[in-house]
């Protein structure tokens, strides 16, 4: 066992760990954060998405003892003050989500895209999200609402640095 | 009636609704399967077969009994006289062929991914530990695993069967008087056409691997299963393992999609139930996604021959379907079933004067196949939209000329098909006209025959697909007829709450498809309450205790009308409230907008009032029962035929093979929808999901029966990168069967989307000589195709799966690549890499 | 889903981490990045007793300019390669085919070094790594050596670097001013690449003065196709001439045969990729 100190959501964990604890693992199992869902085992379907440092990764695709030391952000850490993340309420909108199991990853991978391009086209969406499979929507409405908070979170930042 | 004002006041039927599940679904706040945690709750692991088929002669599980943390193994032989057998509900005929099927394989197994054991323990870490350490023996039978052969009977997947036979099926339009015989339109044809296709095998693929949890504790056992069906699962479980159904409370949570794949009573089901009764704890099981693709029920998998009788001018005049549909190792739910659903669709949207569809279902040593969105009627109209285009190429007209020389007028509905269903409503011409001006048809053929005449190395085709399908399954008289073992109705109930609040109770047990906010629609509508004062629950046997759950297109054409109805009851029940508070005659009490109103005046009382009336019972009339709740059962007359006209435009690069799609019209008639947004969302996902049949997925096996396509890395589903927007839109011809008109659009997309694609694809090529290519169509194959046109087409690579990650989890594997032993960074890796020592299967 | 059970260490320096080796010996396994080892251990195809973390090695990462040289350090991300302007500048074939790596979730995590020493035929940075003529640095408890590309990848999954070794540093020569381009084939995005090429050209007037083409996933090995370097060089820039010259990309290759094509479609795609991308290089 190994002792860690994750931020998570923003509050600390310290927890006694398996090495072989995936993080996802320790995410769901001993904090709670089902949130967070496991859709494969060959890191592919990116529905374990979380942002760790700020920055998206697998989950599945990190073991706990490497997250000591550094901040994860959830689905369930991402509204803040009771306010939903422009990404979420851009998914609600636009019907981007049905079964809603890839919906936590495919939220936190889109807002990625946009810290790496505020303003992208369809094309660099649609490429940007190459890591999270979605088997309910055709994607269509998923790109839509990426647009949509492209938009918002233009809006709301102004000149700001995102 | 209708006053002025009030035609501006917005209906909820029709309106576009944000979805109310989304609260929960985007800020995690979900209750899946999988995140049950019980007190004292044990995990499953369970052992697979690395054999197609083969004797089991010993298993030692002493070493696994004694690792820590197990609290028990079972295997087969532990379970034998309790696990029963799986249930089929579909004996398509009285003298079906069918091997019993156990949860837990006992002394043989029929396919690779049969579970063969299953440990117990504490922590599904220390579960999978010690299910390495389970060793079996077996002995290899010969496997069959092709579909043609295995029709041939040379090897028999079950030897006891004698056959690898299950069931033979016939179906004539003259035997049934609805047409001719199809063996005299053929004698006697100017054109006789025939086409064989390949309807390859598919995975559903949901995104929620399934899961189960079952607690024994209490008075009932409780299970939780990633399942669209919960009331068909508690019946058939108390069938199966003879637990009085009164014993037995399904809950289907929150449930990750299912496309046809969560319709079923699984082993793994059985498995956990036993599992927890035998400890008498809480016990959950988690499959792996690699388990998933291994063992939960593949789809499709049929060859198709068609021949068709026509004249030389494009009139057809008999259609012959004979069709080899692959069963897998054993029968499950509606497995049967599947292919028969297209029995009475492959004539489609044609008038077609003489029909016959015979149908083999056969068994091989594969993973059982079961539905996958469309069952049945996507292997019906791809077979028939791509054998309309050839046979147009084959008498030089236009693909899209033929069809609408053979297909059903506007005029001509209600229209009694050749195959003996009746079509209520449909406007072909108009959803036609309506995708060919949004796809500027005639602009791009000449695109087309531009690039064609310049050389050019990138090719156009135009792909059409012109599709109608049967939704609802249902009647249940119907359905009786066809020997399926359920009804075809669905329940609903509404409770009116004192504080004017309304739980709707449906037997849909949605998953993904937003019954929740449509069905609030409906009530908000039909009972002139607020949309956010309707609360929909679903998915719990003990709260919606009758239901027939989410398949077949059938939730809102079936469901919704359950819900329509029982909210009408309660107008009903409340009316002689309402003449009584306001001193009215009945029959002068009129309903509209949640008001009761005494007819001529402007006296009334609000529904809400009415229900805290009923709470209080204070003031109710003689005989009246306090409570204005009510409940439905909807079986409808008919089923209900959506159509449409799906234009695809392809380029084909064809110095690699690989196929771009650029554009896509939709135009789909589902008749008056309910919630456009969710619908259309339906249409988006199912198109990629037909798009993706043709392009890009196969579940393969190799030469020993193993799947190749065990893993995501090698079952290739599209990303948002691989996929385009398309362009929809609808034309509407209401259904006559139901009171909202609604016609089912689950499916639509699915059905009409593959045969588009490969007909642009092969439209794209067709002159160099080429009428065929094998779905998935890909580069490979398209390129080989371009490569030998005019020659037989080349046999498919052999099945090798990529070396990244290796072989499939959860099964041992007989021969692992040793590729896959790369180190990262550090020392050429001297270790081999471990084979997954599941059941110890020596070689 | 779940790893067998391993015993971890994390060291902080290059020397901890070499230490770390020699006392494990073959029951270690070393952590890069961990976007292809976490799976394989997910899967238990590998069940090593100690997993040695690379990541807390500060020395192993970073991008910086060494003479005529880019080195890059061991443990640096994908994502690392794609945001620095070094690389952008003057290892543009390097940038293109970083980009091409998996997505972005595993190029944030995934390391250069990893990929290069897990030496996954498949991989997108062994190509360019060839192509560019890098060097490898790699250290044992003796001391540092160097070893150059071609000498680098021996077999499928297998490298120069041996038992008890660390590769630390990849020195990439600088093709400042070369036009480049990496071109992946896949049947869907999230795929390993079923060929890729990569080609970097330097053209002067109008002429190929210099070409490096690396192939992807047509061997055992990331493969340099050097007849076709040979052949272009003196090419005037036309897509004919170009053709010519890159008619020969398979030749003497092996490639593999798996559910995406048999080893003559690679042969095949490899030669029409090798034009498109030694004609997109020189454009762009």
């Amino acid at each position: 066992m190994t002792t860690i100190r994750v931020t998570v959501d923003g509050s600390t964990y310290e927890d006694e760990v398996e090495p072989r604890m995936l993080l996802v693992h320790y995410l769901r199992e001993q904090l709670g954060k089902v949130g967070t869902v496991i859709g494969c085992d060959t890191s592919n379907c990116g529905a374990c998405t979380v942002h760790v440092d700020g920055r998206s990764v697998k989950s599945c695709n990190m073991l706990a003892v490497q997250a000591d030391g550094h901040e994860v952000t959830t689905i369930e850490g991402l509204a803040t003050d009771g306010q939903l993340h422009p990404m979420q309420t851009a998914f609600h909108e636009n019907h981007a989500l049905q079964c809603g199991y890839c919906t936590p990853g495919m939220i936190m991978q889109a807002c990625d895209v946009l810290r790496e391009n505020p303003n992208p086209t369809e094309e660099q969406i649609r490429v940007g999200l190459e890591g999270n499979l979605c088997r309910c929507t055709g994607y269509q409405n998923i790109v839509k609402a990426v647009q949509q908070a492209a938009g918002a979170l233009a809006g709301q930042q102004g000149g700001e640095q995102a | 009636m209708t006053v002025a004002d009030e035609t501006t006041a917005q209906a909820e039927i029709g309106r576009p609704r944000r979805r109310k599940e989304d609260a929960r679904l985007i800020t995690g706040r979900t209750k899946w399967t999988d995140n049950l945690q019980l007190a004292g709750m044990l995990h499953i692991a369970c052992v697979r077969s690395p054999f197609a088929h083969a004797t089991i002669t010993a298993i030692d599980v002493e070493e696994a009994k004694q690792a820590p943390n197990v609290v028990a193994v079972l295997t087969g032989q532990d379970v034998k006289d309790i696990q029963g057998s799986l249930p089929n509900a579909w004996p398509i005929v009285a003298d079906q062929k069918a091997p019993p099927h156990p949860a837990i394989a006992v002394d043989r197994v029929a396919f690779a991914g049969e579970v063969v054991a299953v440990v117990i323990a504490r922590t599904p870490r220390a579960a999978r530990d010690a299910a390495e350490l389970v060793d079996v023996d077996y002995d290899e039978l010969p496997a069959v695993l092709d579909l043609k052969k295995a029709a041939a009977d040379e090897v028999i997947a079950h030897p006891d069967l004698g056959t690898n036979i299950s069931a033979h099926f016939e179906l004539h339009s003259h035997e049934i008087g609805t047409g001719g015989n199809v063996e005299d339109a053929i004698r006697d044809a100017e054109v006789v056409f025939e086409r064989e296709y390949r309807q390859q095998r598919l995975i559903p693929a949901f995104m929620e691997p399934r899961s189960v949890v079952v607690d024994p504790t209490g008075e009932q056992f409780v299970m939780w299963s990633s399942t669209q069906v919960p009331h068909i699962l508690r019946l058939m479980l108390a069938l199966t393992l003879g637990v009085p159904e009164s014993k037995l409370r399904i809950i289907a949570p929150d449930v990750g999609g299912g496309f046809g794949g969560k319709l079923q009573v699984t082993p793994e089901e059985v498995i956990t139930f036993l599992a927890a009764r035998h400890t008498g704890r809480p016990v959950k099981w988690t499959e792996t996604r690699s388990e998933s693709l291994l063992a939960a029920h593949h789809g499709r998998d049929q060859w198709q021959r068609l021949t068709l009788a026509a004249k030389k001018d494009g009139t057809m005049l008999g259609l012959k379907v004979e069709l080899l549909a692959d069963m897998g190792a054993y029968l499950g739910l509606v497995t049967s079933g599947v292919p028969i659903l297209g029995a009475n669709m492959f004539n489609a949207i044609y008038k077609i004067p003489s029909y016959t569809f015979i149908c083999d279902n056969v068994f091989t040593n594969k993973t059982w196949t079961d539905a996958y969105r469309g069952a049945g009627r996507p292997e019906a109209t791809f077979a028939i939209e791509r054998l309309v285009s050839d046979f147009a190429a084959h008498i030089g007209m236009d693909p899209m000329e033929v069809r609408k020389k053979n297909w059903i007028a506007h005029e001509e509905f209600p229209y009694a098909t050749v195959s003996g269903l009746e079509y209520d409503s449909g406007n072909y011409e108009a959803a036609t006209a309506r995708a060919e001006e949004m796809f500027g048809y005639a602009a791009l053929r000449e695109e087309q025959r531009r690039r064609r005449e310049a050389g050019e190395k990138v090719l156009l085709g135009i792909g059409i697909s012109t599709f109608t399908e049967a939704c609802g399954l249902a009647p249940s008289r119907a359905l009786g007829e066809a020997n399926y073992g359920a009804g075809g109705w669905e329940h609903a109930s509404i409770r009116m709450l004192p504080t004017g609040k309304i739980e709707v109770v449906t037997g849909s047990s949605a998953h993904g498809q937003g019954h929740e906010t449509a069905w609030s629609q409906l009530v908000a509508d039909k009972l002139g309450v607020p949309f956010e004062d309707v609360e929909v629950l679903h998915g719990d046997t003990q709260i919606a205790p009758r239901g027939m759950d989410t398949y077949g297109s059938r939730s809102l054409v079936v469901g919704g009308s359950a819900v329509l109805k029982a909210a009408q009851k309660v107008i009903e029940k409340a009316k002689p409230l309402a003449a009584h508070l306001l001193e009215a005659n009945v029959d002068d009490i009129e309903f509209d907008k949640g008001q009761f109103t005494v007819k001529g005046t402007d006296t009334g009382v609000g529904i809400g009032d009415l229900a805290l009336a009923t709470f209080a019972a204070h003031n109710l009339p003689d005989m009246m029962e306090p409570s204005l709740d009510a409940e439905a059962t909807f079986d409808p007359i008919n089923l209900s035929f959506p159509h449409g006209t799906h234009l695809a435009l392809v380029e084909v690069d064809t110095e690699t093979g690989k196929v771009a799609l650029t554009k896509y019209v939709a135009v789909d008639d589902i008749g008056n929808a309910v919630n456009p947004l969710i619908a259309e969302g339906q249409v988006h996902g199912g198109l990629v999901q037909g798009i993706s049949q043709a392009l890009w997925e196969e579940a393969v096996y190799d030469d020993e029966g193993t799947l190749v396509t065990g893993s995501f890395v090698d079952y290739t589903l599209p990303t948002a990168a691989d996929t385009i927007s398309f362009e929809t839109d609808r034309t509407v011809t209401p259904a006559t069967t139901n009171e909202m008109g609604a016609k089912g659009v689950g499916e639509a997309g699915t059905i009409a989307s593959t045969p588009a694609i490969v007909n642009a694809v092969v439209d794209a090529v067709r002159h160099l000589g080429i009428d065929d290519i094998r779905m998935p169509l890909t580069p490979e194959r398209v390129w080989k195709a371009i490569q030998s046109a005019g020659q037989e087409q080349q046999a498919a690579t052999p099945a090798t799966q990529q070396p990244h990650f290796g072989d499939a989890p959860n099964q041992d594997t007989p021969e692992t690549d040793a590729a896959v032993s790369g180190a990262e960074v550090g020392g050429p890796d001297s270790m081999s890499p471990d084979t997954t020592p599941g059941d110890g299967a020596e070689r | 889903m779940i790893p067998a059970a391993f015993d971890y260490v994390a060291p902080t320096s290059v020397a901890d981490a070499l230490a770390a080796l020699a006392e494990h010996g073959d029951d270690a396994k070393v952590l890069a990045g961990g976007q292809s080892l976490i799976p394989i251990l997910r899967m238990r195809l590998n069940t090593p007793e100690t997993v040695v973390d690379l990541g807390r090695i500060e020395e192993l990462r970073g991008i910086r300019e060494d003479g005529d040289a880019i080195v890059i350090g061991a443990m640096t991300p994908y994502a690392d390669v794609l945001g620095s302007d070094l690389v952008r500048e003057h290892l543009g074939l390097l940038y293109k085919a970083v980009a091409e790596v998996a997505d972005p979730q595993i190029r944030r995590r995934g390391t250069i070094g990893g990929a290069l020493v897990h030496a996954d035929p498949a991989g997108d940075v062994g190509a360019p790594a060839l192509a560019l003529g890098a060097e490898f640095v790699i250290t044992g408890q003796g001391g540092e050596r160097t070893v150059p590309a071609e000498e680098f990848f021996r077999d499928l999954f297998e490298t120069a670097v041996e038992d008890g070794e660390l590769l630390t540093a990849v020195r990439f020569p600088r093709h400042t001013g070369w036009g480049s381009h990496y071109e992946k084939f896949v049947r869907v995005a999230h795929q390993w690449s079923i060929v890729a090429v990569a080609a970097a050209v330097r053209v002067e007037g109008g002429t190929i003065a210099e070409a490096r083409v690396g192939l992807t996933n047509m061997g055992a090995t990331p493969l340099r196709a050097k007849a076709v370097e040979e052949a272009l060089v003196g090419k005037e820039l036309t897509e004919d001439a170009v053709a010519e010259a890159c008619a020969a990309a398979a030749e003497g290759t092996r490639p593999p045969t798996d559910l995406n094509g048999d080893s003559d479609y690679r042969r095949h795609l490899a030669t029409v990729l090798t034009r498109r991308a030694v004609l997109a290089a020189a454009g762009g």
